[in-house]
């Protein structure tokens, strides 16, 4: 099992006191090795949260967090190079150039300079950012900026992939180009993956599972890929969802 | 128009536009040395000397090692104590921006420093030090570290939650963390308190020469003082300030450089 929450919850505040804020319910969840989960919920609902607490950034109140066996925010250097992030914010660093920040995660896993240069180019060559290699972050556009911060995510080789609402803050033709290479690049490098979304169609277009998420955050729908066949039965499972959503 | 001839009109405006940009650097001073002649044809020239004077004093002091060593003893002053309050204001702001308790001791004890005159440090420091150079040295160091400190924890405070989680989420070592994000997040801030703080410590430097120094630009002001010269107090003070002109310039030069990464906008503040 790469990704397991046993019994998770988090509250922000002092828990028992008057501004504490439950934000995520006692989850229980397992994903497995080379998965692709889709971890739907409106916003608000919760999905930052649990995504911050598998990354390690943040600690449960409540429950355990296990990433391939170990905990990630105690044993947090023990992630070096084993897990990539892509969040909501291309998160560039602005002081350096598009393949300089690629090359930051290369860098902290200590590869020379040369190969780190070689494999920060290629990966912004496969997402078609050839020739901006030396622009910095304000003179490229919301979606090229995506693309430079999906690259530097694949770059480090990493395993497992945490994606929080990647290509929200995108036009959507963008957005689904970049989800179309997104699906393609997990799958050829054979990733464990969870990808938050607020919407349906691209939780329906990328998860090969997709776990609905209420408000606070408590599983209300799994939708295992091996016991439906999304293509087949998109609408009825569309319908689901949006019930789900809805109540 | 021929590619010659636009190449020259280019580079005719070109010419324009960087005279322009003197012009408008040097005509404050330009009218400032005006009015100053101006008032040195009407008063007698212990009061106003002529800019005259003064211009040969400066190449005098200039070109005197035995007197622009003072102006190195003072520079070099500056510079140390500058470089020592900036290393302990930096080590303070680490401390205060890891830890809420350090934080929650030293603000309150920087704030009184703060309050703190600066001659009133240069009568403490010749109370508890006897060499000339500690004196200068404490003195410089205890007038600028508050602000050194403050700054530099602003900086710190300043930084981006969000570059910084993303940085940390590749875990890297605390050097690697510096290297690539503190360092380069707080460089700005770093650069306008060291142009802000040197102000402060040229002028601070005179006020600790004056008292006790057997050298260096406070020490030379002194003697102006004695004998009511004002062409040397002026000469004397100039030097100072050239030095502070010079090293804000070196400052903006790496500003300019090390900042080559920001968006600049066609329409300013
Ligand atoms: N650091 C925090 N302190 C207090 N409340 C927070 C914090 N982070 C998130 N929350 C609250 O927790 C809830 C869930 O937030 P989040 O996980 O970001 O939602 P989502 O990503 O699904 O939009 C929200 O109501 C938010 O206000
Ligand atoms: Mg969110």
């Amino acid at each position: 099992m790469a990704i397991q929450l046993a019994g998770v919850s988090k509250v922000f505040g002092k828990p028992g006191s008057a501004g504490a804020y439950l934000a995520v319910d006692k989850i229980d969840l397992q994903v497995e090795q080379g998965q692709m989960l889709a971890l739907l919920g409106k916003t608000g609902c919760g999905k930052s949260t649990i995504f911050n607490m598998v990354a390690g950034l943040t600690e449960p109140t409540e429950g355990r967090v296990t990433v391939d066996g170990r905990n990630p925010f105690g044993d947090f250097d023990a992630f070096r190079g084993r897990m990539a992030i892509v969040f909501q914010n291309d998160r560039l660093l602005p002081w350096r150039t598009a393949v300089q920040n690629v090359e930051l995660g290369l860098e902290i896993l200590e590869k020379s300079a040369s190969e780190r240069r070689g494999i920060a180019m290629s990966w912004l060559e496969k997402l078609g950012l050839r020739g901006h290699e030396n622009d910095y972050p304000h003179a490229l556009s919301g979606g090229m900026r995506q693309r430079v911060s999906i690259a530097r995510a694949f770059a480090t080789n990493a395993n497992i992939l945490l994606c929080d609402e990647p290509f929200s803050a995108l036009d959507e033709m963008t957005a689904r180009r970049l989800r179309g290479e997104f699906v393609r690049l997990v799958k050829e490098n054979g990733k464990t993956a969870i990808f938050i979304t607020h919407s349906i169609n691209e939780a329906l277009e990328i998860g090969d599972r997709i776990i609905v998420l209420k408000r606070p955050a408590t599983i209300a729908l799994d939708i295992p890929h091996k016991e439906t066949d999304f293509r087949e039965h998109e609408e009825a499972i569309r319908k689901r969802i949006q019930d789900v959503l809805a109540a | 128009m021929t590619a010659a001839q636009a190449q020259l009109s280019g580079m005719s405006r070109f010419g324009a536009a960087a005279l322009r940009r003197t012009g408008s650097y040097v005509l404050p001073f330009a009218v400032l040395a005006a009015a100053w002649q101006f008032a040195s044809l009407f008063f007698p020239p212990f009061l106003f000397p002529s800019l005259v004077d003064v211009f040969w004093r400066c190449l005098s002091i200039v070109g005197d090692w035995s007197q622009f060593s003072d102006v190195v003893a003072t520079v070099l002053r500056i510079l140390a104590g500058l470089a020592g309050a900036f290393a302990i204001g930096a080590l303070f702001a680490v401390m205060m921006a890891r830890s809420r308790a350090v934080h929650d001791f030293l603000s309150p004890i920087l704030t009184l420093f703060q309050g703190i005159p600066a001659l009133s440090w240069v009568v403490f420091a010749i109370i508890w030090f006897h060499g000339i150079e500690p004196r200068i040295f404490f003195i410089m160091v205890m007038t600028t570290l508050p602000a050194f400190s403050f700054q530099i924890l602003g900086a710190l405070q300043a930084m981006s939650r969000d570059l910084t989680e993303m940085v940390m989420s590749f875990r890297p070592t605390r050097l690697k963390l510096f290297r690539s994000m503190i360092i380069p997040a707080v460089l700005p801030d770093i650069l306008t308190a060291w142009k802000v703080n040197l102000g402060n410590a040229s002028r601070v430097v005179v006020v600790a020469e004056l008292v006790g120094a057997t050298g260096g630009v406070g020490y030379e002001l002194l003697q102006q003082q004695q004998v009511f010269d004002m062409v040397g107090a002026l000469a004397w003070t100039l030097q100072l300030v050239f030095f502070v002109l010079i090293v804000q310039a070196i400052l903006t030069l790496i500003e300019r450089i090390a900042f080559r990464y920001r968006a600049v906008s066609e329409r300013t503040l």
